[in-house]
């Protein structure tokens, strides 16, 4: 792999500044700061508990839907605070798409669940245009050849990797400039997750990805830059160190890091 | 290799039985077998007096279609019932039976679900946790108590607005929209159950396609939650069908065949309070008429519960 400067000029996807991420009392993440290049795949990593989902989560607004969940700092995305109070979170997550753990697909069609996305972000096309944009959604995540013939049936009829393929589909079907994922191929055998990561470098060219793995070989094998969480003294995660995935992986600067990918805690 | 395990778990304090010390023998549990017992007999118990219901049911209702004054086509297909000078014309009876549950249903049906939705979708965990205890209690306030809000208050406000003239004191509306007001609790926490069975991750799955709310809950969480809220409506309806003490108070007495919400009517089960609370002798055909009606609404609800049933297994069966 290519080893990437991480001051290039290639500009930024988006930034978090300082953000802080509060359940309650519980102080869950610790001022992270990390600036996202465009059309790169950064990786998240940490153990358990360390704040990546939350840190993730916090990058669409996911955490809105948290009740107790409150947040400091700044996401800054096309130049604009995304917690800024005029900032509507819907808007936000029709431009920064996600990816669940688990496959959620609707119990809907094939079809139905990619028009979805589309069809409540104001679609004003055709039948044709939506069949062609459904189309092109189910290819570019390398799913057309398997359900062409049957995109009527309930998305919940496919095996656990074409329904996660189906909901990387329905992400992309809205047109997104990021794409978060939350650890996307836990649930998935060898083969799919393959399939998976090299759906995931040829979304690159398009989209910005940020993957949370608890995988190390996918870290190393499938992103570009990667981001080492931990969690700190009064169990808040913190960033604690961030680079080029080959950086980090062969010649990290800190020490917790160096034990974390060698495995020695975490 | 398990020498070596049984070694390591000993070190630790875990004692392993060796084979031969493994006792697999049946043991008395008398506790047990009195418990098992006591609920074996309850269950038993159950079943019997359903049993003996059903029974009675049949067995009067035979006696009934029995009589050379009556059959069973008369029952199905003549209009008029007049058990005085012997016409057994079941019809005025259903539809008047038909008309306050449909009342009821238009009432309930969309204001329970709407309350369905706010408590599961935008209510928050303090609110919901006051709400529902609160709709159960009112699901359990006594149905005379509807009656006379019927009687006092509904057909007042409907006679103010439509006219003297046009509703009846006794009326079909009246007494479908106290039976409305009844079920809505039924149908809002039957449906908010429905509703919150609906997976949160699918939620998540629209929230992060930029859905709102409402687009949520009408788009996603409400198609995937079908079979459940109609089984809930099924349910009210049975609830509706079954009702008495609302339209045997507000509804009237007599049966009439009519199509107008504000004329009144008997139902099935108003006729069945009215006829055994007068001086019926026992074993005359008024008397084992109103076990004919009883087997009817007998089968009504059955089947009814019937159907809901078959739609919460579909419904368990897309998400296990
Ligand atoms: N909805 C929530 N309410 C309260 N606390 C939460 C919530 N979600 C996460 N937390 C807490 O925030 C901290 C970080 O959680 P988070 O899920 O972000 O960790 P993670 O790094 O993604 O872990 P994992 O690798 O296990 O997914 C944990 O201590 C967790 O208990
Ligand atoms: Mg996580």
């Amino acid at each position: 792999m290519t080893t990437y400067d991480i001051d290039s000029s290639n500009a930024n996807a988006i930034e978090a500044r300082d953000m802080s991420i509060y359940y309650g009392a519980f102080r869950a993440v610790n001022k992270v700061s990390l600036a996202i290049e465009k059309n790169k795949i950064t990786a998240f990593i940490g153990p358990s508990g360390c704040g990546k989902s939350t840190v993730l989560r916090s990058f669409n607004r996911m955490n809105d839907l948290v009740p107790t969940a409150r947040t400091e700092g700044e996401i800054v995305f096309r130049g604009k605070n995304l917690y800024a109070p005029d900032v509507d979170p819907v808007e936000v997550r029709r431009r920064i798409g996600m990816v669940f753990q688990k496959a959620n697909p609707f119990p809907k069609s094939i079809y139905e669940n990619i028009a979805y996305g589309p069809r409540i972000n104001g679609w004003r096309g055709t039948k044709a245009e939506m069949d062609e944009l459904v189309e092109r959604s189910l290819r570019g995540a390398a799913l057309w050849d398997d359900v062409k013939d049957k995109l009527q049936q309930s998305g919940l009829s496919l095996s656990g990797g074409q329904q996660q393929r189906l909901c990387i589909a329905r992400a992309l079907a809205t047109q997104p400039e990021v794409i978060l994922m939350d650890e996307p191929c836990s649930a998935l055998d060898p083969i799919s997750t393959l399939k998976i990561e090299e759906l995931m470098f040829e979304l690159r060219q398009r989209y910005t990805i940020i993957i949370v793995t608890h995988n190390m070989q996918q870290a190393s094998r499938a992103s570009d830059y990667t981001a080492f969480f931990l969690m700190n003294s009064e169990r808040a995660g913190e960033l604690v160190e961030y680079g080029t995935t080959e950086q980090i992986f062969h010649n990290p600067k800190d020490e917790r890091t160096e034990q974390y990918i060698s495995g020695r805690f975490g | 290799m398990a020498d070596q395990a049984r070694a390591r778990a000993e070190s630790i304090g875990v004692s392993i039985p060796t084979e031969a010390t493994v006792d697999l023998s049946k043991r008395p549990h008398i506790g047990e077998t009195i418990i098992q017992a006591i609920l074996f007999i309850c269950g038993v118990l159950s079943i019997f007096t359903t049993v003996g219901i059903v029974w009675v049911l049949f067995q009067q209702a035979w006696l009934f279609f029995g009589d050379p004054e009556v059959s069973v086509l008369e029952f199905f297909t003549t209009f008029r019932w007049v058990p005085e000078i012997g016409l057994f014309g079941v019809w005025p009876l259903v539809t008047a039976t038909f008309m306050t549950s449909l009342i009821g249903m238009l009432v309930a049906i969309p204001f329970g679900l709407a309350a369905a939705i706010y408590l599961s979708e935008y209510a928050s965990d303090r609110v919901r946790s006051v709400v529902k205890p609160l709709l159960e209690i009112l699901a359990g306030v006594p149905t005379v108590v509807y009656g006379y809000f019927a009687l006092g208050f509904i057909t007042p406000l409907l006679r103010n607005i439509f006219g003297i003239n046009t509703v009846n004191i006794y009326n079909m509306a009246s007494a479908g929209i106290a039976m409305g007001i009844l079920i809505l609790p039924l149908i809002a926490s039957l449906s908010e159950d429905a509703l919150s069975a609906v997976p949160q991750s699918l939620r998540n799955a629209s929230f992060g396609l930029g859905a709102t709310r409402l687009e949520t809950a009408i788009r996603v969480v409400l198609p995937a939650a079908a079979s459940g809220l109609v089984a809930a409506f099924i349910i009210g309806i049975s609830r509706a069908v079954g009702e008495t003490m609302i339209v045997a108070l507000a509804a009237g007495a007599g049966p009439n065949l009519t199509a107008n919400p504000f004329d009144s009517a008997e139902t099935i089960t108003g006729h069945i309070a009215r006829i055994s609370g007068g001086d019926i002798s026992y074993g005359s055909i008024q008397y084992t008429s109103i076990f004919a009606l009883g087997l009817l609404l007998f089968v009504i609800t059955l089947g009814l519960n019937i159907l809901s049933r078959r739609l919460v297994a579909r419904f368990r069966e897309v998400y296990e």
